[in-house]
């Protein structure tokens, strides 16, 4: 469980985040949802200590990251994974090499166990003879998919993505958000998504905080996105008429 | 406002530089990112620093032929400026702004790419100490392999000041020959590597600077790695001129 405590964080004059508290559960799809520059994404680099904290308190299970030595916290980080907007793979790595990086860096596993560990990752999230390409050479939906194996492959206590089916045609985003679900699922981890694809939330909503201006004004599951009356939720998560119809049709049975 | 960020940058710099010089994680992993520096940073640049020097020790040979052309002048003079020339400046210094041209922006473009795509931030998020990671084993590289580029400058540029000043008739193989021989000072070779180490040091060191904290996209990725070559150029020819008075003066 990650439990965030009255989270601040300013850039100069502009206040991104107001006094978020927030708790992530265990085993479950936490989505973090808001309008572009609701402060998403800071509040999520705030939980992975790439942002300095101005106030408040990130909790891992029993573990304040304010009081973590640098040493405590690097070994933290060896238990989050993390998939970035764009991916962030190692342009000059394959992506074999790209999945085994943190493998390579922090175990003393033999090379025979780092293949075996990689190419275990790569066939989870369905990637096939991809093992020498590099990066620029696959597609924006596999080069998603790497670097999903290559942030479980540590086997994390927590998962962490931001706006992992941002780019990417209909059906391939559902396909990462099943992915990124069954893992969670699989092996029990603490995942936190950053998000506004609205399908996304009905469908792998286990938990749901909604941000507004820096601060969280609403939570619940996907259940609750229908039949919830919190104007702004509602404005926000059914602002196209598809997405009218179906909550009137879902309300109506 | 200029000198603010001036201090700042070089608070920055420093602290930077403090992150770089940390125990390694993994030393194979720091070997093998040392190899592909070397390769990248050095041995890359060996073709473009051949052909310059064996140009410039041809044109320094000749410019001075033509400008002793007086009875009373030993020829051999010709090649004790051309090897002076090369040894104590042309190589050392005009190779290593070449370099900060070449090398700096390679550096500062790579980094910053890293940093706007988010490949730092995830090297960062996986515990792994990205500046020492990434910049170190580049310095590594440039420190070893910069001195051997520009002795192998020295070589070419004495060889190609040879090889067209006896073509052209303007000066002898043997006046060429014995004026490189006369009042030779090892010390000088001495005095033009340890500045090479200097400036491979600064070159590195700040363009990774001006890469690692790029902010923003594409067009900042390419005004820091601007700014990384001007100030690394900068930096040397103070660097330069505060050694030679050291060393020489």
């Amino acid at each position: 469980m990650i439990r965030a405590t009255n989270i601040h964080k300013s850039f100069g004059d502009a206040h991104v985040l107001r006094g978020i508290d927030a708790t992530f559960m265990e085993g479950k799809t936490n989505l973090i949802i808001g309008k572009s520059g609701s402060g998403k994404t800071v509040f999520l680099k705030c939980m992975l200590g790439l942002h300095d904290l101005d106030d408040g308190e990130i909790e891992y299970d029993d573990r304040r990251l304010s009081e973590l030595s640098v040493e405590d916290r690097r070994k933290l980080r060896l238990e989050l994974g993390m998939v970035f907007q764009g991916s962030a793979l190692f342009d000059s790595l394959t992506v074999e090499e790209n999945v085994s990086f943190p493998l390579r860096m922090f175990t003393k596993k033999s090379p025979a166990e780092i293949k075996e560990r990689t190419n275990f990752c790569l066939n989870r999230v369905n990637i096939e003879n991809a093992n020498t390409l590099f990066p620029a050479e696959i597609s924006g939906g596999m080069q998603k998919r790497v670097a999903i194996a290559r942030a479980i492959v540590m086997n994390p206590k927590y998962l962490f993505c931001d706006e992992p089916n941002s780019g990417l045609d209909p059906k391939t985003a559902m396909v990462i958000d099943e992915l990124i679900q069954e893992i969670t699922y699989e092996f029990n981890i603490t995942t936190v998504i950053n998000t506004h694809d609205m399908n996304s939330v009905l469908q792998i909503g286990d938990h749901i905080s909604f941000l507004v201006d820096g601060k969280k004004v609403w939570e619940g599951n996907k259940d609750d996105v229908i039949h919830t009356d919190h104007e702004e939720m509602s404005n926000f998560v059914f602002s196209s008429e598809l997405f009218k119809k179906i909550r009137r049709a879902v309300r109506s049975e | 406002m200029f000198l603010t960020r001036f201090f700042e940058d070089i608070g920055r710099y420093f602290i930077l530089m403090k992150l770089v010089f940390r125990r390694p994680d993994n030393a194979k992993m720091y070997w093998d990112a040392f190899v592909r520096d070397l390769y990248s940073l050095g041995v890359n640049s060996l073709g473009l620093v051949s052909i310059i020097s064996l140009f410039v020790g041809a044109v320094v040979t000749i410019q001075t032929a033509l400008n002793l052309e007086n009875p009373i002048i030993p020829k051999y003079y010709i090649a004790i400026a051309t090897r002076e020339s090369i040894i104590l400046e042309f190589s050392p210094t005009m190779i290593s702004l070449i370099l900060a041209g070449k090398v700096g922006s390679n550096i500062a473009s790579t980094l910053g790419t890293m940093r706007v795509s988010e490949q730092i931030d995830a090297l960062e998020v996986m515990g792994v100490k990205s500046a020492s990671y990434l910049i170190m084993p580049k310095i590594a590289a440039t420190l070893i392999f910069n001195p051997i580029l520009i002795t192998l400058s020295m070589f070419l540029g004495v060889v190609g000041g040879y090889f067209f000043g006896t073509a052209t008739g303007m000066v002898t193989a043997t006046e060429f020959t014995k004026g490189l021989q006369m009042d030779y000072r090892p010390f000088y070779i001495v005095y033009a590597l340890f500045k090479t180490v200097v400036f491979a040091f600064v070159i590195t060191s700040i363009s990774a600077y001006y890469g690692y904290f790029v902010k923003g996209g594409a067009v900042e990725v390419g005004a820091n790695s601007t700014k990384a070559v001007v100030t690394s150029s900068l930096v040397l020819i103070l660097t330069n001129y505060l050694l030679t008075q050291l060393l020489l003066g």
